[in-house]
């Protein structure tokens, strides 16, 4: 049971290559963290930094408030599942489960039964005796688990766990790690690309772009408040409609419609607008804020369609809207409400959040 | 069209496609290897018959006897075990060297392989004139560290000529165990030694249960071309000592060709010829075992 704090990280290889700056954050016992963000965002060089393999170059990183910085990665006490699960080709599914208890001398009885333990709940029992190469993607994946969950570290690092795996299994396994760690008190973090495994598991999100922590927050408030333009496109999909528009008194214009701003908004000539696809909708009564034009695409998700619209009074302004699959519309002239609440305002130039 | 008719045609294309390839092989391996082991049961003396006489196994009970033979087999033995011990160790070291990232690693890999590139009678030639007793390189370096007061003759002492063949053959052989033994280490993922020692390993660890397990493949296929080429050494020996002194490092193919060529005793040199290579054949068989066992256990 410990936690674990992130203070001013910051990892640089050359002056121009700093993939991590100045970090900070902490992750409580039973809370799991998702770093989400594009390739090279620095996401798996900060999980690395916690791990040991790599030294920060300024920054603390503490466990259970004990500076490890100067600890190897095998006295940190941390259980790390990589990419390519890194399973020892040459031991059998039990010796790669006990190779860290086994490194750690405990007791033979011990580790066969912690092994047994790790192995019934994750369904391996019946593989024990396999080696790595006999056995699929899933198998092996659960295998790299188990070999982090005998070991009952005080930290849980999870490397893009899931993103060597097609697509149906990665769902099933999702579910899976979410149960597995709701159990386990250690603070988790979890590294992806994924925004909806950041979004499925975590209790708390951090978007990273470019080295910079962008957001921090739980799932939910990143989704409704992102805290800047990139978090708002990154999160979510279909990616969010961002329209930078020039501002007319109090309002904007959205090809021929108006948008209102609200009050609050400083005084500025322009802004950009975001509005999520889902957020859009068929006009019902009572609904002012309308904006029309013509449907040029149209993709079927199966329970909804993905609609692309081309606004009318502005022909490079195009909107995509998600319609439930038995709502009828035209392609022409097809009107959708803007719901204010919904809307998202971003300043021009620093691209924070201004509502 | 049946699968089983498809099965059969192309089985037959198959066969037609190898059969020119094997008549060569059978011609140019398989025919002399034969003849040789016929030429075995046979006196066959240019010096006092011409004509060859059966004479059955009577080459063999002659070899029983033949102190020399059994000189060349040990020494043989000995020149194999020591210079693939030394290239072995060696080659690790200098694999586990090349395998980190270093500024000029490509270069001196490069570096590395050229001993083994250099032609065998040229080394030994070179390394002839290192130790050469009198105006060697290396008794000059040893007499000016004060290490021996006066030069040794290391090619004209029958233990230090012996030393001295082996350290020539490391000096050549051990980059290319070395370059065998990184391709191994180079098809070791970097994930497997970070996960390790997030397990706990220390490097030594690692190096024990990692590294040394996954590249056993190599290790066994570099001893094996190893054995093999050792145990048939010729030019190295024959350009350095010539077998002497007193037949200290003569092998086995220096006896042979001393019986056959010098001797003109085809008969009993095609006798020697049989039970080399049936040693060889078996010893690579053993090898070849162990090898696939390993391979198993890989997967």
């Amino acid at each position: 049971m410990a936690k674990l704090e992130l203070q001013n990280l910051t990892k640089a290889y050359s002056q121009k290559i700093v993939p991590v700056k100045d970090l900070s954050l902490s992750v409580e016992d039973g809370e799991f963290l998702t770093l989400v963000g594009p390739s090279g965002c620095g996401k798996s060089t900060i999980l690395r930094m916690i791990a040991g393999l790599d030294q920060p170059t300024e920054g603390r990183v503490l466990i259970g408030g004990k500076d490890v910085n100067p600890l190897a990665p095998g006295d940190r006490n941390i259980a790390m599942v990589f990419q390519s699960y890194a399973l020892y080709p040459h031991m059998s599914v039990q010796q790669n489960i006990a190779s860290g208890l086994k490194l750690r001398n405990l007791a033979t009885g011990d580790i066969q039964k912690r092994v047994q333990d790790a192995s019934r709940v994750l369904g391996l029992d019946p593989l024990l005796d396999r080696r790595p190469a006999k056995l699929s993607g899933g198998q092996r994946q659960r295998v790299a688990l188990a070999r982090a969950l005998v070991r009952n570290p005080d930290v849980f690092l999870l490397d893009e766990p899931l993103s060597n795996l097609d697509a149906l299994l990665r769902e099933q396994v999702r579910a899976d790690l979410k149960q597995i760690f709701e159990d386990q008190q250690s603070p988790v973090v979890y590294v992806t690309h994924d925004q909806t495994e950041a979004m499925t598991l975590s209790s708390k999100v951090a978007v990273l772009s470019d080295g910079y922590l962008q957001q921090l927050g739980s799932p939910n408030e990143i989704y409704k408040t992102p805290a800047n333009r990139f978090v708002a496109s990154f999160i979510g999909s279909p990616q969010m409609n961002i329209i930078p528009l020039e501002r007319v008194n109090n309002a904007v214009l959205l090809g021929d419609s108006k948008v209102d701003l609200p009050t609050n908004l400083p005084a500025k000539s322009s802004v950009i607008m975001g509005i999520r696809p889902e957020h859009l909708r068929l006009p019902r009564e009572g609904d002012h804020q309308i904006v029309q034009g013509n449907v040029f695409l149209v993709e079927n998700l199966g329970m909804s369609d993905l609609i692309s619209l081309r606004v009318h009074g502005d022909d490079n302004l195009t909107l995509r809207a998600l319609l439930p699959s038995d709502a009828t519309w035209s392609r022409e002239n097809l009107k959708l409400a803007l719901p204010p609440e919904s809307i998202h305002w971003f300043d021009t130039e620093t691209e924070a959040r201004l509502n | 069209m049946t699968q089983d008719y498809i099965r059969q045609r192309e089985k037959r294309t198959g066969w037609m496609l190898v059969i020119p390839a094997v008549l060569l092989l059978l011609l140019v391996y398989a025919f002399p290897i034969l003849r040789a082991f016929w030429l075995g049961f046979f006196t066959e003396n240019l010096s006092t018959n011409l004509q060859p006489e059966f004479s059955g196994l009577e080459n063999y009970g002659r070899m029983v006897q033949d102190g020399r033979f059994w000189q060349s087999i040990g020494n043989t033995a000995i020149f194999t075990v020591f210079s693939l011990l030394f290239e072995l160790i060696l080659g690790l070291i200098i694999a586990l060297a090349l395998d980190q990232a270093f500024r000029g690693r490509g270069l001196v890999r490069t570096i590395a392989i050229l001993p083994w590139a250099l032609p065998t009678a040229l080394i030994a030639l070179a390394w002839r004139w290192i130790f050469n007793a009198e105006y060697g390189v290396w008794n000059d370096i040893l007499v000016r560290l004060q290490i021996i007061g006066d030069p040794v003759n290391w090619l004209g002492d029958p233990n230090w000529a012996m030393v001295s063949v082996i350290a020539a053959d490391v000096w050549k052989t051990t980059s290319f165990v070395a370059i065998l033994l990184l391709a191994g280490l180079q098809s070791i993922s970097q994930d497997l030694y970070e996960a390790h020692s997030i397990d706990g390993a220390t490097p030594w660890q690692s190096f024990r249960q990692i590294t040394l397990p996954l590249i056993a493949p190599q290790i066994v296929i570099a001893m094996l071309f190893r054995f093999a080429q050792a145990f048939g050494i010729f030019d190295l020996i024959q350009v350095m000592t010539g077998g002497g002194p007193g037949g200290a490092t003569e092998m086995v193919s220096i006896y042979i060709y001393a019986t056959v060529m010098r001797y003109l005793d085809f008969g009993y040199g095609a006798a020697l010829v049989a039970v080399t290579f049936l040693i060889l054949i078996l010893v690579v068989a053993l090898a070849g075992l162990g090898l696939k066992r390993l391979q198993a256990n890989a997967e």
